[in-house]
């Protein structure tokens, strides 16, 4: 198996800490991984994004040029990265905070409300654990398990008490791709 | 040790400290910021120092005056912050002392930019401060060989009594990868005993020093490092050459660059065509023989060096080519990183020549 993805939205919007879970449980599942932000002046209230590479074999380069799949969290980002899917893969669109549609017709599209379903389940954080639910679901790339092993590593005790929060946005955001 | 994953810089910070650094001077700048952040972290706890400087200048400084008293001692800083340190490398090397300097290289000349660049490869190869001398300069790719190469790095500064530099960019000193600190065995080393650890009448005073005012002493001082330096390029030279065998096209390509290469290079096989990649872990000592050899092949119509630059290290590589195939340039700056397609669409064009 060969993942490669882009996850973009503002800053703030935990883009680079779904990005970084998702390396953490590919490398508890064995896997090959790498893990590369856009950095710069720009990720001040901009647009922020990273690239997220799981594979069965070495990592070539870091940088993510044909994506398999991509999670959209902003507008700005939808214009910015929805031609970089190789026909065939899949992408993720935020439709709490964008109205627009994609027009591609060559990739699987999900519209997901994540900002609603977040504060469905009582906290706003958790609308980027809902999207990569969504997106583990569809990919198999690694188990929701190893997401939350990663979680409860990178949390640490003292914050253990948002384990099930987290728990529910990934199964709420899977939810999303078994409806369909 | 299992796998941890890590940011690039604190891969390289925590490898410094796995080697035994207990001494880091610093001034901050992006993209290597994670370096002083985790040595500031880390280093009181472990019983070490770590110091933010008024400059880089005064860091380098500091790094010239624990490496003398025989400690393990690092600097780190990107692009116009090393041309800030130069003076001090110059007097380190002259003095002949051990210490590791990262660079984290960022576009330039001058300000220039905060995003991943190779355009320092002058500066750290052929020197960069004044005088005759040279730094082992190392080039990772990867996170896993960042940390065995500081690791190593630290290991031939001691054994040569000479500056080491580890030239990363941006995308390295950013990215995050897992790593496993365990892999160095490391070196057997000759005790400092010229380091100026306190005069107690037990042996003859050391003195450290960069200062010859008689030339024939200076003449002397400088040919017996450079006896130093023919050792380093006989025994120290490191280069992987990834699918060479049958290559039409060898690219040569060095840190985060040579990982897109291979990327090219899958591209490549997936429309048949046969690239090789030469892959400088020295950048000096340069590999120059790896080219030679490779040049004299029959099936080798022409190398390509790729590089974030104006076309730097292509100097080198002509020199290991001499002049057997042609040697061609690619290359993207300012911050700017080639892509893939278009690496390839180069190589279709040589292929087109040929």
């Amino acid at each position: 198996m060969h993942e490669e993805i882009i996850m973009a939205g503002f800053g703030g919007q935990g883009v680079m800490s779904m990005g970084q879970l998702l390396a953490y449980a590919g490398m508890l599942e064995d896997k090959e991984v790498s893990w590369l932000p856009s950095y710069g002046p720009e990720m001040r209230g901009g647009t922020a994004n990273c690239s997220v590479i799981v594979s069965d074999d070495l990592v070539a380069s870091p940088i993510v040029t044909d994506a398999t799949a991509v999670i959209i969290m902003n507008k700005p980002s939808l214009g910015k990265f929805q031609g970089v899917v190789i026909p065939g893969g899949s992408m993720f669109i935020n439709s709490s905070l964008i109205d627009d549609r994609c027009s591609r017709e060559d990739i699987d599209i999900y519209y997901i409300p994540a900002n609603d379903v977040a504060d469905e389940i009582g906290n706003n954080k958790v609308a980027n654990m809902v999207m990569l639910g969504a997106y583990i679901k569809k990919t198999g790339i690694v188990s929701a398990d190893s997401v939350i092993e990663s979680l409860k590593k990178v949390l640490g005790s003292s914050k253990a008490h948002l384990i099930p929060i987290n728990e529910e946005a990934l199964k709420r955001g899977a939810q999303f791709v078994e409806k369909k | 040790m299992a796998k941890v994953l890590m940011k690039g810089n604190e891969a390289i910070a925590e490898a410094a400290i796995q080697a035994g650094c207990r001494y880091f001077f610093g001034y901050p700048i992006t993209p290597q910021n994670e370096i002083p952040a985790y040595m500031a972290k880390r280093l009181p706890k472990i019983g070490g120092t770590f110091i933010q400087a008024e400059s880089e200048v005064s860091a380098i400084n500091m790094v010239y005056g624990a490496a003398g008293a025989g400690a393990r001692a690092m600097t780190s800083s990107s692009s116009p912050g090393i041309s800030l340190k130069q003076e001090g490398i110059s007097y380190i090397a002259g003095a002949e002392l051990p210490c590791m300097i990262v660079n984290i290289v960022r576009g330039g000349p001058g300000l220039g930019s905060i995003q991943p660049a190779q355009s320092d490869y002058f500066q750290a190869t052929k020197g960069g401060g004044h005088g005759d001398y040279h730094m082992v300069v190392l080039a990772p790719a990867t996170l896993q060989e960042a940390v065995e190469l500081v690791m190593e790095g630290f290991d031939i500064a001691d054994q040569y009594r000479n500056p080491v530099m580890l030239l990363g960019d941006g995308m390295l000193g950013q990215m995050m990868e897992p790593v496993e600190f365990s892999t160095y065995e490391g070196r057997n080393l000759p005790p400092k005993i010229w380091a100026t650890t306190g005069y107690d009448g037990s042996r003859e005073r050391n003195i450290i020093n960069s200062l010859y005012i008689d030339p024939k002493e200076l003449e002397e001082h400088v040919q017996r490092i450079y006896k130093k330096y023919e050792e380093i390029k006989k025994n120290e030279v490191k280069v992987e050459s990834y699918n060479c065998e049958d290559a039409q096209i060898i690219v040569a390509a060095y840190g985060t660059t040579s990982r897109i290469v291979k990327k090219v290079i899958q591209l490549g096989k997936e429309e048949g065509i046969a690239i090789g990649l030469i892959r400088p872990i020295t950048l000096w000592p340069f590999p120059y023989d790896e080219f030679s050899k490779w040049a004299d092949r029959e099936h080798v119509k022409a190398f390509l060096s790729v590089e974030m630059s104006m076309g730097q290290m292509i100097e080198d590589v002509r020199l290991g080519v001499e002049g057997k195939k042609p040697v061609h340039f690619y290359g993207r700056t300012g911050g700017m990183v080639p892509h893939p397609d278009a690496i390839l669409q180069q190589i279709k064009e040589l292929r087109g020549d040929i």
